[in-house]
């Protein structure tokens, strides 16, 4: 039997309940609450800025007047570039580690140095890419040092990210293949990629962000304060967005402040708007491969 | 009777441990041959060599022989093993089509192995869905999911699937056992029509249905082949004890 005690004891669990409850809610609504005042904050400073000009003409004297078509262009190159060799060499590294690499004690090891790899701070890959592709390499101060940076740091979140949406295609698909006399590489082709395309999207899309949003490797690596033009080829320095607010808000007096946060929400717009793009390509694979 | 499938002296380890001790046994074609055994006996193990589907499993090692009618020992090491499964098709527990559309279904093996001619694919799985019974369920959606089918549908879509490629054998592992009787009848009555053309081997935790599709009745027990015989034999009159003791309930 249930005694009075207990009775009160269930008192007790609906005020702790409803405690906790709430602060979920609050500790939620905390985190909608900064979302929604950083973007309002960097959209009300930043709206002024926006028209046709400021996306078509190149900064002015000191940056204090003009637009953001250079460093604009520059970050779409980059993100161009990287997307060119991030993207074959992060999934086909997914495929290898998930589908031909059969020892399970490999697979662990290269769980531990993707893992690592996303971890290392964006500084460290800054200095590597300066060693390696601008000097040993001797690529130069340049888009092309710059891009192969970035294509490193988004590296393991590529891998990451198609890693997983592969492993999420069900065993049974596989052995269905496999069992009708399909290789290895038929089956990936024909099933595996395909079923798991949302998602190596999606980690694509975030990996480009990603890249469009760094500063510190480009700056050691390529990206300059000022250029009138924009990049002539893939050997020859750059713009980039990110930089170029790091440049206005701290390096240059007198920048009026809807220019910076002008570029700041073109760079925020860009995300965003991948991430979009992210949300419709998932949305319509989703219902295209389903089981 | 001729013999399609001579199996010699078969073991099959997982790591340490040993799945399928000595096992011998002759498969006669255009037959329906039943597996029979309790869980983890080793049916499904057993039937996963005859067509190399164990090689995806890691830690799987497997000695002996399955040599086929025209001499061939499909554990060669030269031995091809997509010549191997095009030939020997398989049928699993859950039915697993494809998320794409049931003619894609089909004519992806086809395809795979070299039919381009758009008429000819459309022909294979006509004539692929007709033998598996399916055919009038689905003519007239051929493009739509296959995941829309019932689970019955699904899983004669997929013996449709592996006929589609033609083989002479047809191992199926337990594929009524997510079904429901209904279901289950049909895929039955399928079987005893597919007996015609082909080769089956069926994996069943279900006596009955030993009992009514199959010719001969192989019983497994730990691993180790207990008896071996006519269907009719086996069940009305077994030779050793275990397989009576089995198939009269008071095991498994």
């Amino acid at each position: 039997m249930i005694s009075e005690k207990q009775t009160d004891n269930l008192e007790l669990r609906r005020k702790k309940e409803k405690f906790f409850f709430t602060l979920f809610n609050i500790c939620g609504l905390i985190v909608v609450l900064l979302l929604v005042i950083f973007v309002g904050y960097v959209v009300i400073m930043g709206i002024s800025a926006m028209s046709w000009d400021f996306f078509t003409t190149t900064p002015g004297v000191g940056m204090r007047s003009g637009g953001i078509v250079t460093p604009l262009i520059g970050t779409v190159y980059l993100m161009g570039l990287v997307a060119l060799f991030a993207i074959p060499l992060g999934v086909l590294t997914a495929v290898y580690i998930s589908e031909y690499q059969s020892n399970r004690l490999m697979g662990r090891v290269w769980k531990v140095v993707v893992g690592n790899l996303a971890g290392i701070p964006s500084i460290v890959y800054g200095l590597l890419g300066l060693a390696m592709f601008v000097t040993a390499l001797n690529l130069g101060f340049s888009l092309l040092a710059a891009s192969l940076t970035l294509s490193l740091l988004v590296l393991p979140i590529v891998i990451m990210a198609s890693r997983e949406a592969i492993a999420a295609v069900p065993q049974s698909i596989r052995d269905a293949s496999t069992a009708l006399g399909a290789t290895k590489w038929q089956t990936t082709v024909h099933h595996v990629l395909p079923y798991s395309i949302s998602g190596i999207s999606t980690g694509i899309i975030l990996a480009l962000s990603r890249a469009a949003g760094e500063t510190a490797p480009i700056m050691l690596t390529g990206a300059v304060f000022f250029m009138s033009l924009p990049p002539s080829s893939i050997n020859s320095k750059f713009m980039a967005l990110p930089y170029h607010i790091y440049g206005t808000s701290t390096q240059s007096y007198g920048v009026p402040s809807e220019l910076i946060f002008g570029a700041a929400l073109a760079l925020l717009l860009i995300v965003l708007g991948m991430n979009l793009v992210a949300i419709v390509i998932r949305s319509t694979f989703r219902s295209k491969y389903r089981w | 009777m001729v013999t399609k499938i001579k199996i010699r002296d078969l073991n099959v380890f997982f790591g340490e441990k040993q799945a399928l001790n000595d096992i011998n046994l002759d498969i006669e074609e255009n037959s329906v041959t039943a597996i029979i055994g309790p869980s983890g006996c080793g049916k499904s193990t057993f039937i996963k060599c005859l067509n190399r589907m164990n090689d995806t499993i890691r830690e799987c090692k497997v000695t002996g022989k399955v040599i086929l009618r025209d001499g061939t020992d499909i554990y060669d090491s030269k031995m091809d093993l997509v010549r191997v499964r095009k030939n020997i098709g398989m049928v699993f527990q859950k039915p697993n089509p494809f998320p794409k559309s049931i003619f894609e279904n089909i004519a992806f093996a086809p395809r795979i192995h070299g039919v381009k001619n758009k008429k000819d694919l459309a022909n294979i799985v006509e004539e692929s869905l007709r033998k598996a019974a399916i055919w009038d369920e689905v003519k007239d959606r051929l493009d739509k999911p296959a995941y829309d089918l019932s689970g019955g549908q699904q899983q004669r879509l997929c013996i449709a699937r592996a006929l589609a490629v033609n083989p002479e054998i047809l191992l199926l592992d337990e594929p009524c056992s997510a079904l429901d009787p209904i279901a289950t009848a049909k895929i039955e009555e399928l079987l005893v029509e597919l007996k015609n053309e082909y080769t089956v081997v069926i994996v069943t935790h279900n006596m009955q249905q030993a009992g009514r599709v199959s010719h001969k009745t192989a019983f497994f027990y730990m691993g180790d082949l207990i008896e071996y015989g006519d269907t009719a034999q086996i069940f009305e009159n077994p030779k050793e004890e275990l397989t009576e003791r089995y198939i009269t309930g008071r095991m498994g």
